[in-house]
């Protein structure tokens, strides 16, 4: 395939190489002595941009020029499904992370250029899309390099996004297959660990400014060699982590996982041969490319645009821009990224373009076509036109701990499209749905536990995403996260036998917490958790929305409301309930609203927490997500609008004032007569205070982003190379244009500085205001 | 033929006009944004996501903020149907959200054979049967052009 990638577009703060005018001759040299005295060996653009299949190679391009027996590959590719399931089950029973536990995994069979040729049929599917990357740099750097080698029971890890991961808190163990010294194929598991030595625990860091805050930094190494874990590797992991037995754990777990599914290799390969194995897994990526290109070709041309607005750096609210405009022409469809905003390079939101094209993946794998199987080849035949130096396609220089605010944009931004660009086609492979919700909001954790261990990882529930509603049903209320449709958001109480903190309301319905439509999005709980026995232990929350909806509607429904991290601070709830039972009926919305508890500081925050001690007893609250709703609210059968009534899942005013129904209250029978009647005059009330299109927009548009809120990407899509942003100077905020690489590097001012600077500032103008003079002495 | 591009609109091949399927309410070229045949209403979103948390007292309850966040409902001008709700910050240009190569729309269906309006379903979950059929008089379709 052929990429349109910009990556060639020099961001101000790269440096390009000069020009040179050597002879062939010398230049050879030049490259003889550079490789020779090579100082440093870092993601590789040639490798990190790319992201189709590899050429086959001369042994595969030699099987592959006769034809394979279809039925034969078939076997092989049933029995690796099935190797592959069973070692994914391995992962989830033995493995010591919270994150396998639940799923947030997947076991792959690679061909020997690093092409994911199969895939467990549970797990992470992004994972397709991200894991040839270190193989490629393996195959490139370390095969032939003497201190290094490949050799067959050698294993290696990695977790470095840079180098192709989803994120750095996931770390692989990736063997070679070898046959007469060649590689012919790769096995691989990788596992969410959690933990990874960040600047916060949990392996997610919402406050790194700079990479080295991010935890470790894993590039391809071999950690098993001829079959044995070497010690000092892995003293040096595990020192370089808050929970090194987390870490031993895991390894072993994945080495495991990897031989179950190597065996199955090694009887299939002994069976059918070298040759008959290595064409069938190398056809199963190609067939998988190829019906994609077949697929897209059934798709009407046409562009369909996506814009997305994030409200927050996770340390102060903004809003960034990602941008996604996807245009097919027969059997090309092409992603164009152009608009999104400039990276922030001190802050973790940054996503590097391996990860956000993984998360394109898990949209087309998962959401359009999850019949095909989990293979590099799907993403391969689309082309993916995007700048380098944005918050989605970040520089090497960019912290990257919370890549997912940018990732996720990435499946939203193709999970949005696809409803419109399949919804004429008339043979679909999944239901036209509305967006899924795309946030984890979830409680990060770290700190020593009960038993006087030092841990730090997350909740399970960071897989309770709502689904988007269909349009013949409602979502599910927090089914699954974008990313593992099977993933689980584990047992509370077992949990708790684990770490020093109770969820003290769990999985509970939060009223009107969805996305509103002729069917209605799944809805999201709330959770309030408080920490017991542990003499050190803190909370951390790592996502956006708090003040912009994180998803929209679809056809006329809408997205989702925003949500808030609300804190109790200074009171210990368990001696509360000790001494009145009766206080612990808790809810966000009465222990807000209500404020029973004296002596409490109640406050609300945006859902980028930092780290944050919790004395015992403290109160955090936080809700998950809905999904987006499906339709004209004024199409919602009435009877549903009072079931959900009845289960308190919305309230009388959204279902008076937004479905338009009227009702009993007493036997919730609805009027129909009279809720007929109330829609008519909703539907004529529309028209009435609604403009005609081009009178709107010219009311409506500016031609700038506004100056009160800090801006980045591109205004409107007309010009999405014209981008917007907020740079701070020795005068404060001012808002730059240009394109990308006369954009200034953004770096956001520290939010206590500006906090203080404001009071200071308030101090002295209430000082003038009363005449006040004291002297400031600085 | 009409062609349901989405839940409320189709592409009429014949005259290559987007139409509304709930009252044929013609809704410009469809070689163009259908948004520009619609009425739009900005709307506060705290209207529409009601606060959980006090708002006298907090800063994050639930509802966007205003400052940061506006929908726009696109509704039909013909029978008030909210085709779209669309959440931008203020001010931003509405996203021209549907751009179709109508030449090519017309091979592709030429192709198939089939009316649009009977093949076209909702997925392959059993039920996700649709019923596009319009939801007016077909008399009625070429009375509405604005």
């Amino acid at each position: 395939m052929t990429t349109t990638e910009s990556s060639q577009q020099t961001h101000a703060h790269s440096h390009p190489t000069p020009e040179t005018h050597l002879t062939a001759e010398e230049q050879e040299w030049v490259d003889a002595f550079m490789n020779d005295t090579t100082l440093f060996i870092g993601p590789d653009p040639e490798i990190m941009r790319e992201h189709s299949i590899a050429q086959r190679s001369p042994l595969e391009e030699r099987i592959l020029a006769h034809d394979l027996d279809p039925l034969v590959a078939d076997r092989i590719r049933r029995r690796l499904a099935g190797a592959l399931d069973e070692a994914f089950e391995m992962c989830e029973s033995m493995g010591a992370a919270p994150g396998a536990k639940w799923a947030d995994l997947s076991v792959a069979v690679y061909t020997a250029a690093g092409d994911v040729a199969y895939m467990s049929n549970r797990g992470v599917i992004a994972f397709s899309a991200v894991l040839h990357h270190p193989i490629r740099h393996i195959m490139k750097y370390w095969k032939d390099e003497p201190s290094v080698g490949i050799n067959p029971g050698d294993g290696f890890f990695h977790n470095d996004a840079r180098f192709g991961m989803v994120h750095n808190t996931d770390q692989s163990m990736l063997v070679p297959v070898m046959r007469e010294g060649e590689i012919i194929a790769w096995v691989g598991a990788t596992i969410h660990e959690g933990e990874n030595g960040a600047c916060e625990p949990g392996g997610m860091p919402s406050g790194s400014e700079t990479p080295f805050d991010d935890g470790l930094r894993g590039s391809p190494m071999k950690i098993v060699e001829k079959g044995r874990l070497r010690r000092d590797l892995l003293t040096f992991l595990q020192h370089s982590t808050r929970d090194p037995k987390l870490m031993l754990a895991d390894i072993k777990v994945k080495m495991g996982a990897v031989k179950r599914v190597m065996d199955i290799v090694d009887q299939s390969i002994g069976e059918f041969g070298v040759e008959t194995f290595v064409g069938s897994i190398r056809m199963t990526v190609e067939d998988v490319e190829q019906e994609v290109r077949r697929r897209v070709l059934e798709m009407p041309d046409g562009t369909v645009t996506v814009n997305q607005f994030v409200d927050s750096t996770l340390k102060e609210n903004i809003l960034i821009k990602f941008a996604c405009k996807i245009t097919v022409k027969g059997e090309r469809l092409i992603v164009d990224l152009r608009g999104t905003g400039p990276e922030i390079i001190n802050r973790a939101i940054n996503s590097p373009l391996a990860s956000t094209k993984a998360f394109v993946s898990q949209a087309i794998l998962s959401y359009w076509w999850p019949d095909l199987p989990r293979s590099t080849g799907a993403l391969s035949p689309i082309e993916i036109i995007s700048d380098e130096g944005t918050w989605g396609d970040c520089s090497y220089d960019a912290p990257t701990g919370q890549n997912l605010q940018a990732s996720f944009r990435g499946f939203s931004a193709l999970q949005i499209a696809y409803a419109k660009l399949q919804f004429s086609v008339p043979e679909k492979y999944s239901n036209v749905l509305a967006p899924w919700f795309n946030q984890i909001n979830d409680f990060l954790w770290g700190g020593t536990t009960q038993h006087g261990e030092q841990v730090g990882n997350l909740c399970a529930d960071l897989n309770g995403m709502s689904g988007g509603a269909k349009p013949f049903q409602d979502g599910e209320d927090s089914v699954a996260p974008l990313f593992c449709a099977m993933a689980d958001t584990g047992e509370q109480e077992v949990m708790e036998e684990e770490v020093p903190f109770l969820q003290l309301v769990s999985k509970r319905v939060v009223r009107d917490n969805q996305g509103f439509g002729k069917y209605r999005s799944g809805m999201g709980y709330e959770m309030i958790v408080a920490a017991r026995n542990t003499p050190s232990w803190g909370f951390m929350t790592v996502t956006s929305g708090a003040k912009f909806s994180s998803v929209c509607g679809l056809f006329g429904g809408y997205g989702c409301p925003t949500y808030p991290l609300a804190m109790v601070k200074g009171i210990n709830i368990f001696d509360i309930v000790k001494k009145d039972p009766s206080q612990f009926d808790l809810s966000m919305e009465r222990v807000m609203n209500e404020q029973p508890f004296e002596g409490g500081t109640y406050s609300t925050y945006h859902m980028g927490l930092q780290f944050d001690i919790a004395q015992e007893g403290e109160l955090y609250m936080i809700a998950q997500g809905a999904g987006g709703g499906y339709g004209d609210v004024l199409e919602r059968d009435p009877e549903l609008v009072v079931e959900d009534l009845q289960l308190d899942r919305i309230s009388e005013q959204v279902a008076r004032d937004i479905y338009r129904i009227s009702w009993n209250p007493e036997t919730f029978v609805v009027d129909v007569e009279q809720t007929e009647q109330l829609r008519a005059d909703e539907r004529r009330a529309r028209i009435k205070r609604s403009k005609p299109y081009a009178e709107f927009v010219k009311e409506f548009v500016t031609e700038e982003p506004p100056t009160d809120v800090p801006y980045f990407g591109s205004w409107g899509q007309e010009n999405n190379e014209h981008l917007f942003a907020t740079v701070w100077d020795h005068h404060g905020a001012t808002q730059v244009q240009g394109r990308l690489e006369e954009i200034p590097i953004i770096f956001m001012p520290n939010r206590h500085v500006v906090k203080i600077n404001n009071l200071e500032s308030r101090i002295r103008e209430l000082e003038e205001k009363y005449n006040e003079v004291i002297p400031h002495r600085i | 033929m009409k062609v349901p591009m989405t839940e409320y609109l189709y592409i009429d091949l014949n005259s290559e006009r987007w139409q509304c399927r709930v009252c044929a309410q013609d809704l410009g070229d469809a070689r163009g944004n259908y948004k520009e045949g619609t009425l739009v209403h900005d709307r506060d979103p705290e209207e529409i996501h009601p606060p959980l948390l006090d708002r006298e007292k907090y800063q994050y309850t639930f509802s966007p903020d205003p400052v940061y966040c506006r929908i726009l409902e696109y509704c039909c001008p013909g029978c008030g149907t909210q085709i779209e709700a669309e959440y931008l910050p203020p001010g931003h240009p509405p996203t021209v959200d549907m751009i179709w190569d109508i030449d090519s729309l017309k091979e592709q269906w030429a192709k198939v054979e089939e009316n649009a309006i009977q093949v076209i379903n909702y997925g392959p979950d059993e039920n996700a049967l649709a019923d596009l059929s319009p939801r007016f008089e077909e008399s009625s379709s070429s009375t509405t052009q604005s």
